[in-house]
């Protein structure tokens, strides 16, 4: 083990343990904007019930969002000084645009969400919710190009007598076709876990907590939610699709790593389970649909998909001697697991709003299993995502032009690495048990009572309680 | 005026404002255990800041992706050879951040406690440790002719740094008083105007020393009137505190550290990271720039959107700008 090893088990585990918070902030971010603005609309105090219900539920995972994102961005320097050397003309740019552009939106608006209550006018008031969403998934896009300009460089060249990549053309590097589709499904990736949470919620409520006067608000939540999971599992679908073609195109090696397919083959079919090494020597049982890897990649049943062992052969001339296979396992059945898990929402949320349909109420027990742990499917479904999108890049870090093992800081000692790596992974896992306990509580509360206190008269202005207070 | 140099002033203002704005923030957060003489005192101290710390730490965000985006050899350079000092940072950071925000979500006393002493700790380390890190930013480390940082853990931790530290620990905490002071009605602010003065005096005494130590290592005309105008605006601001003049002391108290980290910047230009080694390691405000392409349409973002971040801060400065005191906190 040297410090490579444990930077690069330090950067998944932050990076990933980030994005279980950032899907839900993204998505219940314009959720809960859109409940406020039909509480606005209509008057009916059952949306604003449920706005403040989820709205605290989504600050509770928005803190650990926050604070596990400045993580990241120190992180490049920290660890991978060699890559912030190597990319910092082109990558830095988005970087510090995320930050001025979205990050400020974001963090300033949700203050005055949160605490202002009594203090905005209502239309203002709604309008910062908003502002606060359209910051945050605007924070999404530049990230994104930014990651994406590692997928697939370009808008860029090499100085000769620096090595450096410098930029060339920023407009490009924001078109990047990468970040164009990746932006798409990862948002509907999002709101896949937003819709599960309300669902899962709403759901809990509806079965267990009958009698309950707001069972309307409950039941409208758990519909809601459910279409939000439908149509974005739809758009998750076609956006993924597109990805693969893309994919195909300009990471070749990562689609025939997330098919383990070491021969070229036209028609290439897409296993769905594979029993056995994934070596390319020897598989025990394997369920494949035929045609459908070639339609994934390139959009004809019958197009040809390259293979590991021929891409590795070219690579090898292109590049010099080495290898340039990811670990395939992990590629393979990351892939799987993100469309598998993906989709396992979708089906309990058709499944949730059949047992609701024509004003039905769902009693079933294993319903309500379902239903507990269907956020955590999508959920799961992103990490495997990125673990399958970052994985199947390997060796490189910036595709093509700098290899992961070449942007570690090289002054950085194993001691510090190792130190570093264990005291987040100590603080993350406490408080990953913090932060699940106080969405537990926070929802089996259920939503609270918005009928305004009267106030006495006699106080004045300077005595009344806040509306809000840590 | 050379792009490399508005970048160098861009940097410089948005880790000022990130000094002046989150100073107070963890003066407040330092001060929760000394101010906060129970938990309805602690949450009236806490909701001083609770819109805006967010906010207010957006600035370092800012700061981190101007110093990448503009200069990523500074960014590379430093993030990397100021390794353990800055995972404090951002362990304090982390821990501090989901306090505010979860101390409140359980009734329990111990639970409130611990979360209590994470804003404390997470408040104190940081405001110690960036005083370390500027301070030597400004002295100089030891690297190489490729830039890197081939100093330990003990060079960082030499006495220029360590009283750097406690400058800005002093001037934070004086921050937090005189801000609480502004924000706060009934007897805490009698109590955070008292306290603000106390410190103030010893924190002017170690600021004083700090700076002409400062100009002893490298000066120029304009640090030397900063550094002046830096120890008169403490001055001016304790003596506003005094007599109770709080808008005028808070005033005093942020000129004081914006013109403070004014004087390490004015001095250390047009280097970046002097190497206390080979004079060639030393990273420059050229040396360690992006492509002026970069630096380019940098500056067309930082024009367009800096005044609009700048306008709705400001803005919820002023939503937010009723004195908060014990009879506002509401029972749950
Ligand atoms: C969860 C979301 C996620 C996001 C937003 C990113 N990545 Fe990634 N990255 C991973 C998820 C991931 C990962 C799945 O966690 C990897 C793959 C294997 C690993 O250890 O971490 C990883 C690896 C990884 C490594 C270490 C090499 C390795 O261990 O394989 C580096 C240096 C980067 N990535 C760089 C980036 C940068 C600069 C990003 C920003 C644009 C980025 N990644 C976005
Ligand atoms: C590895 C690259 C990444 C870096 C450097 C990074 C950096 C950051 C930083 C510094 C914050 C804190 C902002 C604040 O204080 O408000 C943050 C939060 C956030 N990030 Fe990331 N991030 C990364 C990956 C991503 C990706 C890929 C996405 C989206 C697709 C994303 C979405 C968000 C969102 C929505 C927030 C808001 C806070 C929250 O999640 O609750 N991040 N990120
Ligand atoms: C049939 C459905 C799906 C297909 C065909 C698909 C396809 C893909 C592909 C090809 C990539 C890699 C993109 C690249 O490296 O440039 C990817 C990445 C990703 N997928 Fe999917 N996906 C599907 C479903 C899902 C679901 C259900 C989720 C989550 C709920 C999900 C979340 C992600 C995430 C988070 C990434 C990484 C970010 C990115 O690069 O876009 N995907 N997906």
């Amino acid at each position: 083990m040297d410090a490579l090893d444990v930077a690069r088990w330090q950067f998944g585990v932050t990076t990933v343990y980030h994005f279980l918070f950032v899907p839900l902030t993204i998505g219940l971010s314009i959720l809960v904007a859109i409940l406020q603005t039909m509480w606005h609309r209509t008057g009916n105090e059952r949306y604003l019930k449920l706005t403040k219900f989820y709205g605290k539920l989504f600050l509770i995972n928005f803190a650990m969002g926050v604070v596990t994102g400045i993580v990241q961005e120190f992180q490049f320097g920290m660890n991978w000084s060699d890559y912030s050397r190597f990319v910092g003309d082109i990558f830095g740019a988005p970087l510090a645009i995320e930050a001025l552009v979205a990050f400020f939106l974001e963090s300033t608006f949700i203050g005055l969400w949160i605490f202002g209550w009594d203090r905005l006018p209502k239309r203002l008031h709604l309008a910062s919710i908003w502002a606060a969403a359209i910051g945050t998934n605007l924070s999404a896009y530049f990230i994104l190009a930014a990651n994406s300009f590692m997928q697939n460089p370009v808008g860029y060249q090499i100085n000769p007598t620096t090595g450096r990549a410098e930029l060339t053309d920023f407009l490009a590097v924001l078109t990047n076709k990468v970040a164009l589709v990746t932006f798409p499904h990862t948002l509907a990736g999002a709101f896949l876990v937003a819709g599960s949470l309300i669902v899962a919620v709403g759901l809990w409520h509806v079965i267990r907590n009958r009698d309950s006067a707001d069972t309307g608000a409950y039941r409208f939540a758990t519909k809601f939610g459910s279409w939000v999971v439908l149509v974005s599992s739809a758009l998750v679908l076609l956006t993924g699709d597109i990805q693969g073609k893309i994919m195909t195109d300009v990471q070749p090696m990562k689609m025939a790593a997330a098919e383990g397919l070491y021969t070229t083959e036209s028609p290439a079919s897409f296993s769905v389970l594979t029993v056995g090494s994934l070596d390319g020597s020897r598989e025990v049982f394997a369920i494949k649909i035929p045609y459908l890897l070639s339609f994934l990649g390139t959009g004809d049943p019958n197009g040809t998909v390259q293979g590991i062992n021929d891409i590795q052969a070219q690579y090898a001339t292109q590049y010099g001697p080495g290898s340039y296979t990811p670990i395939i396992p992990v590629t393979y059945w990351s892939f799987r697991f993100m469309i598998g898990l993906g989709l396992a929402a979708a089906a309990i949320a058709l499944l949730v709003l059949w047992t609701q349909r024509k004003g039905r109420t769902p009693t079933s027990k294993w319903l309500l299993r379902a239903g507990l742990i269907m956020p955590a499917l999508p959920l799961l479904a992103n990490s495997f995502g990125w673990i399958f999108t970052e994985m199947g890049r390997q060796p490189w870090i910036v595709f093509g032009e700098m290899l992961t093992r070449d942007g570690v800081s090289r002054t950085v000692s194993l001691t510090e690495v190792l130190t570093s790596f264990t005291a987040f992974t100590l603080i993350y896992a406490v408080l990953a048990v913090v932060e699940f306990k106080l969405l537990l509580r926070y929802a089996k509360a259920g939503v609270p009572d918005v009928t305004p206190t009267p106030e006495p008269d006699d106080t004045d202005d300077a005595e009344r309680p806040l509306a809000f207070a840590y | 005026m050379e792009l490399t140099t508005v970048w160098f002033l861009l940097v410089a203002v948005l880790f000022t404002g990130y000094f002046i704005l989150e100073g107070f923030d963890f003066g407040v957060g330092m001060l929760l255990p000394v101010l906060g003489r129970d938990d309805r005192e602690r949450r009236v101290l806490i909701n001083t800041i609770g819109p805006v710390w967010d906010g207010n730490e957006v600035w370092l965000i800012t700061a981190g992706g101007a110093m990448f985006a503009a200069f990523p050899e500074w960014y590379a350079t430093l993030f990397s050879g100021f390794y353990l000092p800055l995972l404090l940072i951002l362990l304090a950071l982390i821990a501090r951040g989901v306090a505010f925000e979860y101390r409140h979500k359980r009734p329990e006393a111990s639970w409130k406690r611990r979360w209590d002493q994470a804003i404390f700790w997470g408040s104190a380390i940081p405001a110690v440790l960036w005083g370390v890190a500027f301070a030597n930013i400004f002295r100089g480390v030891p690297l190489d002719a490729d830039h890197e940082y081939v100093g330990g853990l003990l060079d960082l931790l030499n006495p220029y740094a360590l009283l750097g530290g406690l400058t800005t620990l002093g001037l934070f905490l004086t921050h937090g008083a005189v801000f609480l002071a502004l924000k706060t009605s009934g007897d805490i602010r009698d109590r955070a105007g008292a306290l603000a003065v106390k410190v103030g005096v010893g924190t002017a005494v170690v600021a004083v020393a700090f700076l002409a130590w400062t100009l002893t290592i490298r000066s120029s005309t304009a640090a030397v009137v900063l550094a002046v105008g830096a120890a008169l605006a403490l001055v001016a601001g304790l003596a506003a505190a005094r007599v109770r003049r709080e808008g005028w002391a808070f005033t005093g108290t942020a000129v004081a550290i914006a013109l403070a980290v004014a004087t390490l910047f004015a001095a250390l230009f047009p280097n970046v990271l002097p190497s206390t080694l080979d004079a060639a390691g030393t990273l420059t405000a050229s040396n360690a720039a992006s492509t002026p392409y970069t630096l380019k349409i940098m500056t067309w973002v930082a024009v367009i959107f800096t005044p609009i971040v700048l306008a709705y801060q400001g803005w919820t400065y002023w939503v937010f700008r009723k004195r908060i005191g014990v009879a506002n906190i509401p029972q749950h």
